[in-house]
């Protein structure tokens, strides 16, 4: 099996949490990662960053522009 | 979140069904305002882009084919106005003053609208992966890093990221919404999620001196 280094294991990290790694290759990534701290550690992190990311407040549409685009739509519709 | 199938939600469109389309405007309008951002320099800007893609829409539902999902087809509408529009503010726009909106966190959420408790689980997993005490950590203070890193990132890395992770769509919907490939979505999210990683890795780094 291609030993990894520890850049080309950072370079597939989005790949690997997305699943989409060659069989092989993600034992390649895993194998080097069961070894190295750093790189386990580096995982953790973009697993934990993209898991924050998922809780970002959310700013809703103006109740002004709501209305005005119901209006719009009740009077295109009426057409 | 509780919409019908495609197909009966273009039908009730057609027919004039406003619950219908109140209920659309209401699940996807705060994920539009999120993608418009990473086109346009303010939120107010990313507002218009928002009821302009919906007067598009209404203007447009008779027409839709149904040959992509209706999600997807609002978004791409979106995609197409808020690319116009950025391209509209970055000639007219000073740059000083288009960078000035965007240096600031684009999060109004801190209002009535977000009714999100202060420290939730995705919060909760960062002391562990940076190794910092949790009591340490500020919730608010992350996620303005966060919006802060998502702020200064070019806008293909910015839409990609905000789709993928920010509105937890699926990389197929983010190709199809963006009219790219595979490959060129991943490397985008890629770049993007290092990125604010970096970031968020350079502010424990800082808090830990
Ligand atoms: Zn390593």
């Amino acid at each position: 099996m291609k030993r990894l280094s520890c850049p080309e294991v950072g370079e597939h990290v989005t790949a690997y949490l997305d699943d989409e790694l060659a069989d092989d290759a993600r034992r390649a990534l895993e194998e080097h990662t069961r070894g190295c701290a750093d790189c386990t550690r580096h995982i953790a992190q973009f697993r934990a960053t993209i898991a924050a990311m998922r809780d970002l407040p959310a700013t809703s549409l103006s109740p002004v522009t709501r209305d005005r685009l119901l209006s719009a739509f009740r009077a295109a519709r009426r057409r | 979140m509780g919409l019908p199938p495609d197909d009966v939600v273009a039908a009730a469109l057609r027919a004039g069904d406003e619950t219908m389309f109140a209920a659309l405007l209401d699940t996807w309008s705060r994920g539009m305002l999120r993608l418009a951002r990473s086109y346009v320099s303010t939120s107010d800007s990313a507002e218009e882009v928002v009821q302009d893609t919906w007067l598009a829409v209404i203007r447009g539902i008779d027409g839709f084919e149904g040959r992509s999902s209706v999600k997807t087809w609002v978004y791409r509408i979106l995609v197409n106005t808020a690319k116009k529009r950025g391209a509209r503010e970055s000639r007219t726009v000073p740059w000083s003053s288009a960078f000035e909106g965007d240096g600031e966190p684009a999060l109004d959420g801190a209002g009535p609208a977000d009714d999100r408790s202060p420290l939730l689980p995705g919060w909760k997993d960062l002391p562990a992966a940076w190794s910092v005490p949790e009591g340490e950590i500020l919730a608010s203070e992350i996620r303005g890093r966060i919006a802060a890193a998502l702020a200064t990132l070019p806008a293909r890395q910015r839409s990609v990221i905000t789709l993928r992770d920010v509105e937890g769509c699926s990389s197929e919907e983010v190709c199809a919404i963006l009219d790219i490939s595979a490959a060129n979505q991943r490397v985008l999210l890629h770049r993007a999620r290092a990125a604010v990683r970096k970031r968020l890795e350079d502010y424990f780094e800082a808090m830990r001196r």
